[in-house]
């Protein structure tokens, strides 16, 4: 699909107002929780579109940022006293550092050579977590702290439940993303990016710093990753290594390209589904695994660019 | 004074020497044409003098420095610019937004203005599209701006790589096969489109088989034979050069009677 500048407002609205109306149909706090666990997924899926959908090059390790993130609000607080707001900053500081020093020499390789290099970084910031057993409390996690944002809105006033709180904040963090996404896919920067993914060749010879762009690309994505592992971590008080692991990694470009890897609402709308939809195919029971590999092979064989490019693709034919 | 020149330009493939020992020079608003039979090293040539394979042998010098294995994009920077003879389209994107990406020399800046949308960023986005607009208009592609480029014809695509090529503002050009798969009719716009790129000052290095065509607008000539330069000169010269007729515009000319017949 062909994103318009009008494409950037009427995205938003649509982000926007679907996280303002939802509630309304909520019958309990749980939905709330699920919620903010799409958007916090949304969020580090967003970033990938960045790099997979406008740049065109795959990393299979973005969990490892998203687990930086995390462990940054959980250690960050104890160990240098930060406040856990600001244990997130630093985390998004210290992924974009690593996804420069990372991305420099994995980035000259190409389609496959680059998925493994990159989730051989994914499966190092997993084991190190894992390893590092006196500082984060190896394979069975450790606790993260109160983030305290919530009440301090109740002193003004605004009284949420923790759940509609992390609703509220995770969502706003998603529309400020995609926000972001969206400005850059019309820039000068987003145009560079899907100018080297159409053409290398053609990029450099219009003075292209592919290296440079690709690069850049990288740490946006990792910096996403990182807000979204340091939201996960603060809402659940809890972060495993398991965030950082490979499965993760698998999971966040499985949603990219489940809805449609070139749009910034595609990809949301692939992390909303592959978010809910284990919970939505227990009805299966046993074979609820099998529904969902079953259900994504079906949307790769017949929708290739994904489910939201493929439903606007098959609306404006029936509109013309 | 010579704004490029090449000396001695070579390169091997495995055993093979693709290109060997080819040198001549370009004056500002000059064209010159490269000839030769398929496989001859012409678009190998290219990619030489444009950086994207880097020569065994030989220099290029642009504008009195060497420049010989600068990559692409430090090249472009210095006012060289190209086209591709097997078309390198940004498929997914607009033809609008082809023909903007070329100016990116023009229009880049900061990834976080670029990425809050700052006015700025915005301004010299806006300035591109005025340019592309402009640029597409001049190559008879306006009406096509918001067309995704995977959907055009190829004589069409070849026109939205020169309006592409154009952007940057260069001062040295090469095309390679522009006219390739053009009708009659765009055949003469893209000669028309060569002249008067040519005449604003910017040199031309055209490698083209429409031998009508290279006649006609070519202020000199270089031919190419298995990679080497068997002559040089001006269009005149170059058609009635026996060597040249045997190895390469005599198959032409029995090409064009086939056709004709
Ligand atoms: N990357 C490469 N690796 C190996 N051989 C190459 C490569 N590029 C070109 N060649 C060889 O170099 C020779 C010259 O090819 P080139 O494409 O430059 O010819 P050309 O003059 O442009 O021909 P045409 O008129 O068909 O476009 C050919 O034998 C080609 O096979
Ligand atoms: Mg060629």
């Amino acid at each position: 699909m062909i994103m318009r500048p009008s494409n950037k407002v009427v995205t938003l609205v649509i982000l926007a107002a679907i996280i303002l109306i939802a509630p309304i149909f909520f019958p309990s706090s749980y939905y709330f929780r699920v919620g903010s666990l799409i958007f916090v997924n949304g969020l580090a899926v967003t970033g990938l579109v960045i790099l997979l959908g406008y740049a065109g090059q795959i990393s299979l390790g973005h969990a490892g940022f998203v687990g930086i993130g995390a462990y940054a609000c959980a250690l960050a607080p104890v160990h240098l006293g930060l406040h856990p707001a600001l244990a997130a900053i630093l985390g998004a500081f210290l992924s974009a550092v690593i996804a420069f020093l990372v991305g420099r020499p994995i980035l000259r390789l190409k389609g496959y050579y680059l998925a493994v290099a990159s989730l051989g970084f994914g499966i190092l910031v997993s084991m190190v977590l894992s390893n590092e057993a006196q500082l984060t409390g190896g394979p069975d996690g450790m606790p993260v702290p109160e983030l305290g944002l919530r009440a301090g809105l109740k002193t003004i006033g605004i009284d949420l439940s923790n759940t509609e709180f992390w609703y509220a904040l995770s969502g706003l963090v998603l529309v400020v993303g995609a926000w972001l996404a969206l400005n850059l896919y019309d820039s000068s920067t987003g145009r560079a990016l899907r100018a080297l993914h159409g053409s290398e060749v053609a990029a450099r010879t219009v003075g292209i710093d592919v290296a440079h762009y690709k690069l850049q690309a990288f740490i946006i994505s990792a910096v996403y990753a990182s807000v979204s592992g340091s939201l996960l971590a603060l809402q659940n008080k809890f972060v495993t290594p398991d965030i950082a692991g490979f499965l993760h990694s698998i999971e966040m470009v499985t949603m990219a390209v489940l809805g449609g890897a070139g749009s910034v609402f595609g990809a949301i709308l692939g992390g909303a589904i592959l978010t809910t939809l284990p919970q939505v195919l227990t009805v299966f029971q046993e074979y609820e695994q099998l529904m969902l590999g079953l259900i994504m092979m079906l949307v790769m064989i017949f929708m290739r660019e994904g489910l939201l490019p493929a439903i606007a693709r098959r609306l404006r034919g029936r509109g013309e | 004074m010579s704004l490029l020149q090449i000396e001695g330009l070579g390169i091997d493939f495995g055993g093979l020497r693709a290109v060997n020992d080819v040198g001549f020079s370009l004056k500002p608003g000059e064209i010159v044409s490269v000839i030769g039979p398929n496989g001859a090293g012409k678009t190998t040539l290219f990619n030489m003098i444009s950086g994207i394979y880097a020569p065994s042998r030989g220099r290029v010098v642009l504008d009195g420095e060497d420049v010989t294995r600068l990559p692409p994009h430090l090249l472009a920077r210095r006012g060289l610019s190209r086209t591709f003879q097997n078309l390198q389209i940004f498929q997914s994107m607009t033809v609008l937004e082809n023909a903007v990406a070329g100016h990116h020399l023009h229009d880049r800046g900061s990834v976080f203005a670029d990425l809050l949308a700052l006015p700025a960023s915005r301004r010299r986005t806006r300035a591109s599209e005025a340019s592309a607009r402009a640029l597409l208009d001049r190559v008879g592609l306006g009406r096509a701006c918001q067309q995704e480029a995977g959907s055009l014809s190829y004589g069409a695509l070849k026109r939205l790589e020169i309006a592409r090529a154009l952007a940057l503002k260069p001062r040295v050009l090469l095309l390679d096969e522009p006219a390739a798969g053009c009708n009659a009719v765009e055949t003469e716009e893209i000669d028309h489109l060569i002249a008067q790129v040519a005449d604003e000052g910017v040199s031309i290095l055209l490698v083209e088989h429409d031998m009508k065509m290279v006649m006609r607008i070519s202020n000199h000539i270089v031919v190419l034979d298995h990679g080497e330069k068997i002559a040089e000169g001006e269009p005149a010269a170059i058609s009635r050069n026996a060597r040249v007729i045997e190895a390469y515009l005599g198959a032409q000319a029995t090409e064009v009677q086939n056709a004709d017949g």
